[in-house]
Protein backbone atom coordinates (compact mmCIF):
# COMPACT_ATOMS: atom_id res chain seq x y z
CA UNK A 1 0.00 0.00 0.00
CA UNK A 2 1.21 3.69 -0.82
CA UNK A 3 2.51 5.59 2.14
CA UNK A 4 2.16 8.89 0.64
CA UNK A 5 -0.35 11.56 1.61
CA UNK A 6 -2.56 12.73 -1.12
CA UNK A 7 -4.46 16.10 -0.94
CA UNK A 8 -7.24 17.18 -3.68
CA UNK A 9 -7.58 20.86 -4.13
CA UNK A 10 -3.99 23.61 -3.67
CA UNK A 11 -6.39 26.68 -2.15
CA UNK A 12 -5.58 27.85 1.37
CA UNK A 13 -6.42 24.31 2.74
CA UNK A 14 -4.55 22.09 0.74
CA UNK A 15 -1.62 24.42 0.71
CA UNK A 16 -1.68 24.81 4.45
CA UNK A 17 -2.09 20.79 5.25
CA UNK A 18 1.09 20.70 3.18
CA UNK A 19 2.79 23.25 4.95
CA UNK A 20 1.63 21.91 8.16
CA UNK A 21 2.78 18.40 7.34
CA UNK A 22 6.15 19.31 7.18
CA UNK A 23 6.24 21.58 10.25
CA UNK A 24 4.90 18.49 12.23
CA UNK A 25 7.71 15.93 11.16
CA UNK A 26 5.99 14.44 8.48
CA UNK A 27 8.72 13.06 5.89
CA UNK A 28 7.07 11.31 3.43
CA UNK A 29 5.83 11.73 0.28
CA UNK A 30 2.91 14.30 0.11
CA UNK A 31 0.91 14.49 -3.50
CA UNK A 32 -0.72 17.88 -4.09
CA UNK A 33 -3.56 17.91 -7.18
CA UNK A 34 -5.04 20.61 -8.26
CA UNK A 35 -6.56 21.50 -11.77
CA UNK A 36 -5.75 25.41 -11.48
CA UNK A 37 -2.46 25.22 -13.60
CA UNK A 38 -1.13 28.36 -11.08
CA UNK A 39 1.34 27.92 -8.59
CA UNK A 40 -0.96 27.93 -5.33
CA UNK A 41 -1.52 31.40 -4.44
CA UNK A 42 -3.68 33.65 -2.16
CA UNK A 43 -7.29 34.45 -2.38
CA UNK A 44 -7.60 37.09 -0.33
CA UNK A 45 -6.09 39.62 -2.38
CA UNK A 46 -7.70 39.25 -5.49
CA UNK A 47 -10.72 41.43 -4.40
CA UNK A 48 -8.40 44.13 -3.23
CA UNK A 49 -4.64 44.73 -3.39
CA UNK A 50 -4.65 42.26 -6.74
CA UNK A 51 -8.22 43.85 -8.50
CA UNK A 52 -5.96 47.33 -7.35
CA UNK A 53 -3.10 46.44 -9.28
CA UNK A 54 -1.23 47.06 -6.36
CA UNK A 55 0.52 43.59 -6.65
CA UNK A 56 1.08 41.22 -9.38
CA UNK A 57 0.35 37.57 -9.87
CA UNK A 58 3.57 36.30 -8.82
CA UNK A 59 3.45 37.84 -5.38
CA UNK A 60 0.23 35.83 -4.71
CA UNK A 61 1.98 32.62 -4.53
CA UNK A 62 2.41 31.31 -1.29
CA UNK A 63 5.82 29.75 -2.19
CA UNK A 64 7.83 29.94 -4.88
CA UNK A 65 8.20 26.63 -7.36
CA UNK A 66 11.34 25.06 -5.94
CA UNK A 67 9.47 24.95 -2.17
CA UNK A 68 7.76 22.03 -3.64
CA UNK A 69 10.55 20.30 -4.89
CA UNK A 70 12.79 21.43 -2.05
CA UNK A 71 10.17 19.57 0.37
CA UNK A 72 8.90 16.56 -2.13
CA UNK A 73 6.11 17.60 -2.84
CA UNK A 74 5.11 16.41 -6.39
CA UNK A 75 2.25 18.55 -7.55
CA UNK A 76 -0.05 17.43 -10.54
CA UNK A 77 -1.91 19.61 -12.20
CA UNK A 78 -4.61 17.77 -13.74
CA UNK A 79 -8.42 17.29 -12.40
CA UNK A 80 -9.32 14.94 -9.95
CA UNK A 81 -12.20 12.82 -11.55
CA UNK A 82 -13.14 9.68 -8.98
CA UNK A 83 -12.06 8.32 -5.63
CA UNK A 84 -11.81 5.00 -6.06
CA UNK A 85 -11.98 4.21 -2.26
CA UNK A 86 -11.48 0.52 -2.22
CA UNK A 87 -7.96 0.22 -3.70
CA UNK A 88 -7.26 3.73 -1.76
CA UNK A 89 -6.55 5.91 -5.25
CA UNK A 90 -7.90 9.41 -6.82
CA UNK A 91 -8.38 8.33 -10.31
CA UNK A 92 -7.20 11.39 -12.74
CA UNK A 93 -8.96 13.03 -15.74
CA UNK A 94 -6.48 10.82 -17.94
CA UNK A 95 -7.23 7.76 -16.63
CA UNK A 96 -3.77 7.77 -14.62
CA UNK A 97 -4.00 6.72 -10.71
CA UNK A 98 -2.71 8.42 -7.56
CA UNK A 99 -2.54 5.98 -4.97
CA UNK A 100 -2.94 7.33 -1.13
CA UNK A 101 -2.18 6.40 2.13
CA UNK A 102 -4.55 8.82 3.74
CA UNK A 103 -6.64 11.31 1.44
CA UNK A 104 -7.41 14.95 2.14
CA UNK A 105 -10.16 16.83 0.22
CA UNK A 106 -9.77 20.48 -0.14
CA UNK A 107 -11.93 21.33 -2.53
CA UNK A 108 -13.26 24.21 -1.90
CA UNK A 109 -16.09 26.02 -3.43
CA UNK A 110 -17.42 26.73 -6.39
CA UNK A 111 -19.27 30.53 -7.33
CA UNK A 112 -23.23 29.96 -7.61
CA UNK A 113 -23.46 31.01 -11.05
CA UNK A 114 -25.72 33.61 -12.76
CA UNK A 115 -28.33 32.31 -14.68
CA UNK A 116 -31.38 35.48 -15.49
CA UNK A 117 -31.21 36.91 -18.99
CA UNK A 118 -28.05 38.22 -19.98
CA UNK A 119 -25.74 36.32 -17.63
CA UNK A 120 -23.75 35.58 -20.43
CA UNK A 121 -23.38 39.21 -22.08
CA UNK A 122 -19.87 39.59 -22.41
CA UNK A 123 -18.65 42.49 -19.32
CA UNK A 124 -20.65 39.98 -17.01
CA UNK A 125 -17.60 38.51 -14.22
CA UNK A 126 -17.68 36.35 -11.02
CA UNK A 127 -14.57 36.77 -8.72
CA UNK A 128 -12.99 33.60 -7.38
CA UNK A 129 -10.24 32.42 -8.78
CA UNK A 130 -6.96 34.23 -10.24
CA UNK A 131 -8.33 34.00 -13.98
CA UNK A 132 -11.18 35.60 -12.68
CA UNK A 133 -9.65 38.31 -10.97
CA UNK A 134 -6.84 38.82 -13.74
CA UNK A 135 -10.14 39.42 -16.43
CA UNK A 136 -12.27 41.45 -14.03
CA UNK A 137 -8.81 43.95 -12.84
CA UNK A 138 -8.55 44.14 -16.58
CA UNK A 139 -11.74 45.14 -17.63
CA UNK A 140 -12.51 47.59 -14.63
CA UNK A 141 -9.76 49.91 -16.44
CA UNK A 142 -11.88 50.89 -18.97
CA UNK A 143 -15.61 50.75 -17.08
CA UNK A 144 -17.19 53.40 -16.20
CA UNK A 145 -20.14 52.38 -14.48
CA UNK A 146 -20.68 48.92 -12.89
CA UNK A 147 -23.50 46.88 -11.28
CA UNK A 148 -22.54 44.78 -8.85
CA UNK A 149 -25.23 41.68 -7.73
CA UNK A 150 -24.97 40.58 -4.19
CA UNK A 151 -23.76 42.77 -1.10
CA UNK A 152 -21.42 39.46 0.56
CA UNK A 153 -18.01 40.18 1.32
CA UNK A 154 -16.98 39.42 -2.45
CA UNK A 155 -19.64 42.00 -3.96
CA UNK A 156 -18.68 44.74 -1.46
CA UNK A 157 -14.79 44.38 -1.31
CA UNK A 158 -15.01 44.66 -5.59
CA UNK A 159 -17.47 47.81 -5.17
CA UNK A 160 -15.24 49.20 -2.79
CA UNK A 161 -12.07 48.87 -5.39
CA UNK A 162 -14.10 49.88 -8.60
CA UNK A 163 -15.45 52.83 -6.77
CA UNK A 164 -11.75 54.47 -5.81
CA UNK A 165 -10.91 53.62 -9.28
CA UNK A 166 -13.44 56.31 -10.19
CA UNK A 167 -16.87 54.26 -11.58
CA UNK A 168 -20.08 54.53 -10.99
CA UNK A 169 -21.29 52.01 -8.53
CA UNK A 170 -24.65 49.94 -7.85
CA UNK A 171 -25.04 47.44 -5.36
CA UNK A 172 -27.82 45.30 -5.88
CA UNK A 173 -29.27 42.90 -3.05
CA UNK A 174 -31.79 40.81 -2.41
CA UNK A 175 -31.75 41.13 1.60
CA UNK A 176 -32.67 44.55 3.31
CA UNK A 177 -28.84 45.01 4.40
CA UNK A 178 -25.56 44.12 2.97
CA UNK A 179 -23.78 40.77 4.62
CA UNK A 180 -27.13 40.27 6.30
CA UNK A 181 -25.92 36.21 6.18
CA UNK A 182 -22.65 36.99 8.49
CA UNK A 183 -23.09 40.41 10.36
CA UNK A 184 -25.30 42.17 12.70
CA UNK A 185 -27.76 44.59 11.92
CA UNK A 186 -25.52 47.65 13.62
CA UNK A 187 -22.43 46.79 11.03
CA UNK A 188 -24.69 46.21 8.48
CA UNK A 189 -26.46 49.68 9.20
CA UNK A 190 -22.82 50.97 9.16
CA UNK A 191 -21.30 49.68 6.46
CA UNK A 192 -24.44 50.77 4.09
CA UNK A 193 -23.59 54.57 5.67
CA UNK A 194 -19.84 54.37 5.38
CA UNK A 195 -20.04 52.74 1.54
CA UNK A 196 -22.84 55.20 0.47
CA UNK A 197 -20.62 57.72 1.73
CA UNK A 198 -18.40 57.04 -0.51
CA UNK A 199 -20.56 57.71 -3.63
CA UNK A 200 -21.77 53.76 -3.60
CA UNK A 201 -25.33 53.56 -4.57
CA UNK A 202 -27.37 50.69 -2.64
CA UNK A 203 -30.22 48.80 -4.28
CA UNK A 204 -31.94 46.81 -1.11
CA UNK A 205 -34.77 44.10 -1.69
CA UNK A 206 -34.19 43.80 -4.90
CA UNK A 207 -33.39 41.22 -7.55
CA UNK A 208 -31.31 41.47 -10.71
CA UNK A 209 -34.20 40.67 -13.47
CA UNK A 210 -31.93 40.88 -16.49
CA UNK A 211 -29.24 42.27 -18.47
CA UNK A 212 -29.34 43.66 -21.43
CA UNK A 213 -26.58 44.61 -23.84
CA UNK A 214 -25.57 45.96 -27.09
CA UNK A 215 -23.50 43.81 -29.77
CA UNK A 216 -22.95 40.98 -27.04
CA UNK A 217 -21.24 43.65 -24.28
CA UNK A 218 -23.46 44.69 -21.19
CA UNK A 219 -25.24 47.58 -20.99
CA UNK A 220 -27.75 47.54 -18.03
CA UNK A 221 -29.23 45.93 -15.73
CA UNK A 222 -32.71 45.95 -14.90
CA UNK A 223 -34.07 45.30 -11.28
CA UNK A 224 -36.89 43.83 -9.48
CA UNK A 225 -38.72 47.11 -9.11
CA UNK A 226 -38.00 48.36 -12.33
CA UNK A 227 -35.25 50.49 -11.92
CA UNK A 228 -32.68 50.76 -15.54
CA UNK A 229 -29.31 50.98 -14.03
CA UNK A 230 -26.78 51.30 -16.83
CA UNK A 231 -23.21 49.44 -16.25
CA UNK A 232 -20.37 48.24 -18.75
CA UNK A 233 -19.61 46.27 -16.45
CA UNK A 234 -21.46 43.47 -13.61
CA UNK A 235 -19.94 41.58 -11.39
CA UNK A 236 -21.96 38.91 -9.47
CA UNK A 237 -20.95 37.63 -5.84
CA UNK A 238 -23.79 35.36 -4.81
CA UNK A 239 -22.61 32.68 -3.01
CA UNK A 240 -21.04 29.48 -3.38
CA UNK A 241 -21.70 25.86 -3.01
CA UNK A 242 -19.25 23.69 -1.85
CA UNK A 243 -17.63 20.87 -4.08
CA UNK A 244 -18.58 17.78 -2.84
CA UNK A 245 -19.23 15.67 -5.95
CA UNK A 246 -15.77 13.69 -6.05
CA UNK A 247 -16.47 12.85 -2.27
CA UNK A 248 -20.57 11.70 -3.06
CA UNK A 249 -20.07 10.15 -6.32
CA UNK A 250 -17.92 7.92 -3.90
CA UNK A 251 -20.10 6.89 -1.65
CA UNK A 252 -18.92 9.38 1.27
CA UNK A 253 -21.62 10.87 3.33
CA UNK A 254 -22.79 14.86 2.26
CA UNK A 255 -24.85 17.44 2.77
CA UNK A 256 -24.17 20.71 2.93
CA UNK A 257 -20.86 19.83 2.06
CA UNK A 258 -18.27 16.53 2.53
CA UNK A 259 -19.36 15.88 6.11
CA UNK A 260 -16.93 15.16 8.67
CA UNK A 261 -16.27 14.51 12.61
CA UNK A 262 -14.45 16.81 15.28
CA UNK A 263 -11.50 15.46 14.19
CA UNK A 264 -12.45 16.15 10.23
CA UNK A 265 -12.58 12.52 9.37
CA UNK A 266 -15.38 11.58 6.92
CA UNK A 267 -17.73 8.79 6.67
CA UNK A 268 -14.24 7.27 5.36
CA UNK A 269 -11.59 6.85 7.99
CA UNK A 270 -9.11 6.94 4.92
CA UNK A 271 -10.46 10.68 3.60
CA UNK A 272 -10.41 13.71 5.97
CA UNK A 273 -11.72 16.87 4.35
CA UNK A 274 -11.33 20.73 5.28
CA UNK A 275 -12.21 24.29 4.03
CA UNK A 276 -14.93 25.30 2.05
CA UNK A 277 -16.19 21.77 1.31
CA UNK A 278 -16.15 20.40 4.85
CA UNK A 279 -19.19 20.47 6.94
CA UNK A 280 -18.25 19.80 10.96
CA UNK A 281 -19.73 19.84 14.47
CA UNK A 282 -19.56 23.04 15.97
CA UNK A 283 -17.34 22.98 18.85
CA UNK A 284 -19.91 24.60 21.25
CA UNK A 285 -22.90 22.89 20.07
CA UNK A 286 -22.39 20.02 17.99
CA UNK A 287 -24.21 21.17 14.98
CA UNK A 288 -22.66 20.56 11.45
CA UNK A 289 -21.80 23.82 10.12
CA UNK A 290 -19.64 25.10 7.00
CA UNK A 291 -17.34 28.02 7.35
CA UNK A 292 -16.53 29.90 4.03
CA UNK A 293 -13.17 31.47 5.32
CA UNK A 294 -9.46 31.62 4.76
CA UNK A 295 -9.02 31.29 8.44
CA UNK A 296 -11.28 28.06 8.73
CA UNK A 297 -9.51 26.47 5.83
CA UNK A 298 -6.08 27.10 7.15
CA UNK A 299 -6.93 26.03 10.88
CA UNK A 300 -8.57 23.11 9.81
CA UNK A 301 -5.31 22.04 7.49
CA UNK A 302 -3.10 21.98 11.05
CA UNK A 303 -6.06 20.09 12.61
CA UNK A 304 -5.49 17.29 10.28
CA UNK A 305 -2.29 17.42 10.11
CA UNK A 306 -1.75 17.44 13.40
CA UNK A 307 -3.76 14.45 13.00
CA UNK A 308 -1.50 12.80 10.79
CA UNK A 309 1.66 13.04 12.62
CA UNK A 310 0.68 13.63 15.89
CA UNK A 311 -2.30 12.16 16.66
CA UNK A 312 -6.19 13.93 16.36
CA UNK A 313 -7.19 16.18 18.23
CA UNK A 314 -11.04 18.05 18.52
CA UNK A 315 -11.43 20.66 16.28
CA UNK A 316 -12.47 23.81 18.37
CA UNK A 317 -10.66 26.69 16.85
CA UNK A 318 -12.92 29.98 17.68
CA UNK A 319 -13.88 31.04 14.09
CA UNK A 320 -12.61 34.65 12.98
CA UNK A 321 -12.62 35.91 9.51
CA UNK A 322 -11.66 39.49 7.85
CA UNK A 323 -12.95 41.91 5.12
CA UNK A 324 -11.50 44.83 3.67
CA UNK A 325 -13.81 47.31 2.18
CA UNK A 326 -11.87 50.38 1.32
CA UNK A 327 -10.66 51.55 4.35
CA UNK A 328 -12.58 49.93 6.90
CA UNK A 329 -11.08 46.85 7.77
CA UNK A 330 -13.84 44.38 9.17
CA UNK A 331 -12.90 41.54 11.73
CA UNK A 332 -15.28 39.78 12.80
CA UNK A 333 -15.14 36.78 15.82
CA UNK A 334 -16.98 33.78 16.81
CA UNK A 335 -20.29 33.44 15.00
CA UNK A 336 -23.21 35.73 15.63
CA UNK A 337 -25.47 33.37 14.14
CA UNK A 338 -28.60 33.44 16.37
CA UNK A 339 -27.41 36.73 18.61
CA UNK A 340 -30.48 38.04 20.50
CA UNK A 341 -28.38 41.28 21.80
CA UNK A 342 -26.23 43.84 20.76
CA UNK A 343 -23.90 45.95 21.97
CA UNK A 344 -21.70 48.79 19.96
CA UNK A 345 -18.17 49.87 21.74
CA UNK A 346 -15.52 52.88 20.34
CA UNK A 347 -16.23 55.31 18.06
CA UNK A 348 -18.33 54.48 14.95
CA UNK A 349 -18.16 57.98 14.01
CA UNK A 350 -14.32 57.98 13.26
CA UNK A 351 -15.20 53.90 11.96
CA UNK A 352 -13.27 52.79 14.92
CA UNK A 353 -15.85 50.23 17.08
CA UNK A 354 -16.53 46.78 17.93
CA UNK A 355 -20.14 45.32 17.95
CA UNK A 356 -20.49 43.15 20.68
CA UNK A 357 -22.90 39.97 20.27
CA UNK A 358 -24.82 37.98 22.51
CA UNK A 359 -26.87 35.38 23.02
CA UNK A 360 -28.90 34.01 25.69
CA UNK A 361 -26.88 36.96 27.80
CA UNK A 362 -23.97 35.02 26.66
CA UNK A 363 -20.61 36.72 24.49
CA UNK A 364 -21.00 34.93 21.11
CA UNK A 365 -19.30 36.76 18.95
CA UNK A 366 -17.34 40.53 18.06
CA UNK A 367 -17.64 42.16 15.22
CA UNK A 368 -14.53 45.02 15.17
CA UNK A 369 -14.54 47.80 12.53
CA UNK A 370 -10.31 48.95 11.96
CA UNK A 371 -10.22 47.48 15.95
CA UNK A 372 -7.82 45.07 15.47
CA UNK A 373 -6.57 45.02 19.47
CA UNK A 374 -10.09 44.14 20.27
CA UNK A 375 -10.42 41.62 17.56
CA UNK A 376 -7.32 39.98 18.97
CA UNK A 377 -8.74 40.49 22.45
CA UNK A 378 -11.83 38.55 21.31
CA UNK A 379 -10.61 35.93 19.53
CA UNK A 380 -8.82 35.10 23.34
CA UNK A 381 -11.79 35.28 25.58
CA UNK A 382 -14.33 33.08 22.97
CA UNK A 383 -11.88 30.49 23.21
CA UNK A 384 -12.43 30.55 26.85
CA UNK A 385 -15.77 30.18 28.46
CA UNK A 386 -15.18 33.10 30.86
CA UNK A 387 -17.04 35.80 28.79
CA UNK A 388 -18.54 39.19 29.74
CA UNK A 389 -22.13 39.08 29.98
CA UNK A 390 -24.15 41.54 28.28
CA UNK A 391 -24.95 43.55 32.04
CA UNK A 392 -21.59 43.45 32.26
CA UNK A 393 -20.81 44.91 28.99
CA UNK A 394 -23.43 47.83 29.87
CA UNK A 395 -21.12 49.69 32.22
CA UNK A 396 -19.71 52.78 31.38
CA UNK A 397 -16.18 51.90 32.13
CA UNK A 398 -16.43 48.97 29.89
CA UNK A 399 -13.77 47.59 27.51
CA UNK A 400 -12.57 44.45 26.01
CA UNK A 401 -8.95 45.17 27.13
CA UNK A 402 -9.88 46.14 30.66
CA UNK A 403 -12.05 42.66 31.40
CA UNK A 404 -9.60 40.60 29.97
CA UNK A 405 -7.37 42.10 32.32
CA UNK A 406 -9.68 41.93 35.28
CA UNK A 407 -10.46 38.11 33.98
CA UNK A 408 -6.53 37.34 34.94
CA UNK A 409 -6.91 39.67 38.13
CA UNK A 410 -9.69 37.69 39.65
CA UNK A 411 -10.49 34.65 37.40
CA UNK A 412 -12.56 33.27 40.07
CA UNK A 413 -15.48 36.15 40.63
CA UNK A 414 -15.55 35.70 36.58
CA UNK A 415 -16.18 32.22 36.61
CA UNK A 416 -19.02 32.90 39.01
CA UNK A 417 -20.99 35.04 36.59
CA UNK A 418 -20.23 33.29 33.46
CA UNK A 419 -21.61 30.09 35.32
CA UNK A 420 -24.48 32.23 36.47
CA UNK A 421 -25.16 33.18 32.71
CA UNK A 422 -24.47 29.32 31.44
CA UNK A 423 -22.61 28.82 28.24
CA UNK A 424 -25.16 26.91 25.67
CA UNK A 425 -28.21 28.23 26.36
CA UNK B 1 18.17 44.56 -4.03
CA UNK B 2 18.65 44.60 0.15
CA UNK B 3 19.74 41.74 1.89
CA UNK B 4 17.85 40.90 5.10
CA UNK B 5 18.67 38.41 7.50
CA UNK B 6 16.76 36.25 9.49
CA UNK B 7 17.27 34.28 12.86
CA UNK B 8 15.97 30.95 13.63
CA UNK B 9 15.80 30.42 17.41
CA UNK B 10 18.25 27.82 16.82
CA UNK B 11 20.73 30.46 15.85
CA UNK B 12 21.24 29.31 11.99
CA UNK B 13 20.70 32.51 9.84
CA UNK B 14 19.23 32.75 6.54
CA UNK B 15 20.32 36.28 4.33
CA UNK B 16 17.88 36.49 1.18
CA UNK B 17 17.82 39.07 -1.13
CA UNK B 18 14.88 40.69 -1.10
CA UNK B 19 12.56 41.91 -4.23
CA UNK B 20 12.09 45.83 -4.44
CA UNK B 21 8.98 46.55 -3.03
CA UNK B 22 8.47 43.91 -1.04
CA UNK B 23 7.88 43.65 2.88
CA UNK B 24 10.53 41.73 5.24
CA UNK B 25 7.34 38.92 5.87
CA UNK B 26 7.05 38.84 1.79
CA UNK B 27 10.67 38.61 1.61
CA UNK B 28 10.48 35.64 4.44
CA UNK B 29 7.56 33.64 2.63
CA UNK B 30 9.16 34.39 -0.76
CA UNK B 31 12.65 32.47 0.39
CA UNK B 32 10.73 29.82 2.13
CA UNK B 33 12.15 31.66 5.88
CA UNK B 34 10.84 29.47 9.31
CA UNK B 35 8.61 31.14 11.73
CA UNK B 36 7.34 34.06 9.45
CA UNK B 37 3.53 33.05 8.84
CA UNK B 38 1.43 36.30 7.34
CA UNK B 39 -1.94 34.49 8.62
CA UNK B 40 -3.51 37.72 7.42
CA UNK B 41 -1.50 38.16 4.77
CA UNK B 42 -0.04 41.35 5.34
CA UNK B 43 -2.61 43.65 6.40
CA UNK B 44 -1.54 44.36 9.96
CA UNK B 45 -4.99 42.23 11.17
CA UNK B 46 -2.59 39.58 12.90
CA UNK B 47 0.56 39.34 14.57
CA UNK B 48 2.00 35.78 13.26
CA UNK B 49 4.94 37.46 11.44
CA UNK B 50 6.45 39.07 14.75
CA UNK B 51 9.97 39.54 14.91
CA UNK B 52 12.70 40.94 17.29
CA UNK B 53 14.78 43.59 14.60
CA UNK B 54 18.33 43.41 15.57
CA UNK B 55 19.67 46.21 13.58
CA UNK B 56 18.70 49.55 11.86
CA UNK B 57 16.13 50.29 14.67
CA UNK B 58 16.42 53.89 13.67
CA UNK B 59 15.60 53.21 10.11
CA UNK B 60 12.79 51.63 10.68
CA UNK B 61 9.11 53.19 9.86
CA UNK B 62 6.88 54.39 12.62
CA UNK B 63 4.98 51.89 14.43
CA UNK B 64 1.07 52.62 14.12
CA UNK B 65 -1.22 52.45 16.28
CA UNK B 66 -2.62 48.96 14.42
CA UNK B 67 0.66 47.33 15.15
CA UNK B 68 1.34 48.62 18.83
CA UNK B 69 -1.89 47.23 20.00
CA UNK B 70 -1.71 43.93 17.69
CA UNK B 71 2.12 43.63 19.31
CA UNK B 72 0.14 42.81 22.66
CA UNK B 73 -1.21 39.83 21.11
CA UNK B 74 1.92 38.37 19.68
CA UNK B 75 2.07 34.74 20.79
CA UNK B 76 5.78 35.44 21.58
CA UNK B 77 6.71 37.83 24.40
CA UNK B 78 6.82 41.32 23.43
CA UNK B 79 9.95 43.42 23.59
CA UNK B 80 11.33 46.70 22.59
CA UNK B 81 12.62 45.57 19.49
CA UNK B 82 9.56 43.89 18.39
CA UNK B 83 7.80 44.40 14.79
CA UNK B 84 5.83 43.19 12.69
CA UNK B 85 7.67 42.74 9.54
CA UNK B 86 4.77 42.96 7.27
CA UNK B 87 4.82 46.58 8.59
CA UNK B 88 8.51 46.93 7.07
CA UNK B 89 9.24 47.62 3.27
CA UNK B 90 12.80 46.26 2.26
CA UNK B 91 13.86 49.30 1.15
CA UNK B 92 18.21 49.58 0.65
CA UNK B 93 17.72 51.93 3.54
CA UNK B 94 17.50 48.31 5.44
CA UNK B 95 20.38 46.64 3.57
CA UNK B 96 21.57 44.30 5.95
CA UNK B 97 18.92 44.67 8.02
CA UNK B 98 18.82 41.58 11.01
CA UNK B 99 15.91 40.32 12.39
CA UNK B 100 15.61 37.12 15.19
CA UNK B 101 12.57 34.84 14.76
CA UNK B 102 10.83 34.43 17.57
CA UNK B 103 10.59 30.78 19.43
CA UNK B 104 7.25 29.05 17.58
CA UNK B 105 4.60 28.51 20.47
Amino acid sequence: MSEQIVIVGAGHGGFQTVVALRQYGYVGKIVLIESDTHLPYQRPPLSKAFMKGDISAEALCFKPERYYGDHNIERISKQATAIDRPNRRVVLDDGSTVPYMHLILATGACNRPLTIPGSDLDGVHGLRTLTDAAALSHRLKTATSVAVIGAGFIGLEFAAVARAAGATVHVIELAGRPMARAVSEPVSAFFTDALSGTGIHFHFNQTTERIIGVQGSVTGVETSQGESLEADLVVYGIGVTPNAQLASEAGIKCANGIIVDECLTSSDPDVSAIGDCASFPQADTGELIRLESVQNAADQARCVAKKLTKGAERFAVVPWFWSEQGNLKLQIAGLSTGHDQTLVLGDPAANRYSVLCFKNSVLIAVESVNAPADHMIARRILSSTIRPSYEEACSKAFTLKSWEASTKESPAQHEAESARTHLCG
Amino acid sequence: MPTISYIQPDGSTVSVDAEPGVSIMQAATMNDIDGIVAECGGNAMCATCHVYVESHLDQLPEMSEDEDALLYSAAAERKPNSRLCCQIPATEALDGLIVRVPQAE
